[in-house]
């Protein structure tokens, strides 16, 4: 199961970094006469029974008023391997492109989409998810460190945050920033404001840890010894909060990747041409879309996928939910680090 | 108790005011107001500037936002410039939509979660458990905005259920039972959206605590007392592990406001997230600082009920 896990990571990791040579398109070509073109199967029989190498039927439009198409089976097209630096891609693009997932409303290619679209959602949550476990680290190891006063405004400070309504609080600030912004500024904002909201589940948790071990008998040896307090705290203390910390990055990553999706989903997120899983999902907005087209949900299937991937990962069992319950909510006891590590 | 409750209620006052407070300024600051995106490109400077002063929207930020206080303590909230009714009204009006919603999903995800929970986590091996087992790991990977597109697209192709809002057209007329009818059926999609994910979580906590229960030493000594197993597992066992899932309930309330904010985007029912969305695109302020109130009142109620579902689960809180 676990490996199953690891498999899918590996196989959504790879695609992400190779999309430039894995996609036969680009994602933002459009190709204006194959609007919402269904998934175009790969053939190595024809009608004949004859066996070739793998092509496919180019499309032909048999219905505009619903968008509907049907295989041209009088003529094939060759899929090539290893030319024009993609894997493979259709032999004539004249005659008609090869889309493995089919088109969206400006007749991009939804697979090509999807590669590219995996670095940008997951670049978003990836960086969130560093600068939301740096940011829980250091005040998370400050507020147990130091304690007393500073201990108690961080911690409440977090606490506030806790509460708030997260969802609304991220609309508000994207909103209150410009609409239209270039795409890095987009996702360089996104990550930061995913970041801010993420960071204190993993501070308070990290707050008790740091706090509990600066009693332990090692860290008095550490400081006998004449450890400073930034070593102390670096070398010694912190680490001891690593089993908590992954634990955390494994709740943490998917609901970044949701969250772009929402806010994307919504309007609020990349705009149009760049490709993103939750940009990509507004084509299903449109309910009749959704019911003709169903292939403009492949971007759900791979946040399914990845999320799925990371579930078998870390078998979240019962217990982790319950820590990260205790180090949320539970303001009378502290989280139960030591069944969470 | 009562001074616990007291705390309570102060910090759930500041949250609001903060949160409330917070977005009206943010928005107030942010590039653009109400009028220019009213009227968008087509509008003179002239109707623009007399719409603004209408709303008030000419005067300084501080001097805006301390109008809006000063009114917002005697309980006026000010005028929707979008829908130009009280913000007051329209946000009880949407709050009650979206409290059905989450209601519902909260129960159904329960009544579901919890007894499916209980027979995966007290046997070992078999059929049952494995696949209870396994629609929760799917289920917890499927997020209510995968689950509600996905629902949209089921009730779109097989027309069973309306693939969105809240109420028919035709309904608003009928009687009171048709009207209940009417919604009922409107309900399924986007309360299942949001339960399901819910319910699995719920599945596998308790399946992980009644487990944990199994091994402690009174299991041994009800059953050499000849309890039954039945009644041990459904009385004696829930009791004691219910705690830990008890404990959950406020992080599953904190995803409930999040999660149905995509979920009434997505099947377009008429709640708070939606009301708060169409708010901030129109840049109406007074609407988006009387959500964002109301959503922090959602989540101060919702915690403090978790806290007290909790200290009722377990004996032990119940001194403080």
């Amino acid at each position: 199961m676990k490996r199953a896990g690891l498999v899918i990571l590996g196989v959504v990791l790879a695609a992400a970094l190779g999309a430039p040579s894995l996609a036969p398109h680009s994602p933002t070509r459009e190709f204006r006469t194959l609007l919402f073109a269904p998934p175009m199967r790969p053939h190595v029989i024809d009608d004949a029974g004859a066996w070739h190498r793998p092509f496919v039927y180019p499309l032909r439009l048999v219905s505009r008023l619903e968008q509907r198409y049907e295989e041209d089976r009088s003529r094939r097209i060759p899929l090539v391997f290893f030319s024009r630096g993609v894997l493979v891609a259709a032999a004539d693009e004249s005659e008609g492109p090869w889309l493995p997932l089919g088109a969206d409303s400006y007749g991009r290619d939804i697979f090509a989409r999807l590669l590219h679209g995996a670095r940008t959602s997951l670049g978003v949550a990836a960086v969130a998810l560093v600068g939301a476990l740096l940011l829980g680290l250091v005040i998370g190891g400050l507020a147990g460190y130091l304690g007393g006063a500073a201990d108690e405004t961080l911690m409440r400070f977090a606490e506030f945050i806790l509460v708030l309504p997260t969802m609304y609080v991220v609309l508000v600030l994207r909103a209150a920033l410009p609409l239209v912004l270039p795409a890095w500024a987009v996702f360089a904002l996104m990550a930061a404001i995913f970041a801010l909201v993420g960071w204190p589940t993993v501070a308070r948790g990290v707050r008790t840890i740091v706090a509990a071990e600066r009693q332990r008998d090692y860290a008095l040896a550490a400081v006998s010894l004449g450890a400073g307090h930034a070593r102390l705290l670096f070398r010694h203390l912190l680490p001891a909060s690593a089993g908590f910390v992954a634990t955390q990055a494994t709740l943490l990553l998917p609901a970044f990747i949701l969250a772009e999706a929402t806010l994307s989903y919504v309007g609020l997120g990349f705009p149009d041409p760049m490709p993103s899983w939750g940009a990509m999902l507004q084509d299903g907005a449109k309910v009749s879309n959704l019911a003709d087209f169903p292939w403009t949900l492949s971007p759900a299937a791979a946040i399914f996928l990845v999320v799925l991937a990371l579930n078998l990962v870390v078998q979240r069992s019962g217990r982790i939910l319950a820590a990260t319950a205790a180090a949320r909510f539970d303001s009378r006891s502290g989280p139960d680090v030591g069944s969470a590590r | 108790m009562l001074r616990y409750l007291a705390r309570r209620l102060a910090f759930a006052l500041l949250l609001v005011l903060v949160v409330s407070s917070g977005a009206l300024l943010l928005t107030r600051l942010a590039p653009g107001d109400f009028a220019t995106e009213l009227f968008g490109a087509g509008a003179t400077p002239q109707t623009i500037a007399a719409d603004r002063a209408r709303y008030g929207l000419d005067r300084p930020v501080l001097e805006q936002y301390g109008r809006w206080l000063w009114r917002a303590v005697r309980l006026d909230f000010g005028t929707s410039l979008l829908y130009r009714q009280p913000v007051g009204g329209l946000v009880r009006q949407r709050a009650v939509n979206t409290a059905l919603l989450a209601v519902a999903a909260l129960l159904l995800a329960t009544f579901v979660g919890l007894p499916l929970g209980v027979v995966a986590g007290s046997r070992r091996a078999g059929l049952l458990p494995a696949c209870i087992r396994g629609a929760s790991l799917v289920l917890l990977s499927l997020p209510s905005m995968l689950t509600a597109l996905l629902f949209v697209l089921i009730a779109a192709r097989t027309g069973w259920f309306p693939i969105g809002g809240m109420t028919s057209i035709d309904a608003a007329g009928a009687g009171w039972a048709a009207r209940a009818r009417d919604l009922l059926w409107h309900l399924p999609v986007p309360v299942l959206a949001l339960a399901l994910p819910i319910a699995a979580t719920l599945e596998r906590l308790q399946a992980q605590a009644t487990a944990e229960a199994l091994a402690e030493p009174f299991v041994v000594a009800a059953l050499a007392r000849g309890v039954p197993w039945r009644r041990l597992i459904w009385r004696d066992l829930l009791r004691v592990a219910i705690r830990p899932v008890a404990s959950i309930y406020g992080l599953v309330l904190a995803g409930l406001l999040s999660g149905s904010f995509v979920v009434e985007i997505v099947t377009s029912w008429p709640g708070l997230g939606r009301l708060m969305y169409d708010a901030l695109k129109a840049r109406d302020l007074y609407l988006v600082a009387g959500c964002a109130a109301a959503g922090s009142i959602f989540l101060a109620v919702g915690s403090v009920l978790s806290d007290l579902a909790l200290a009722a689960a377990d004996p032990r809180l119940r001194g403080e």
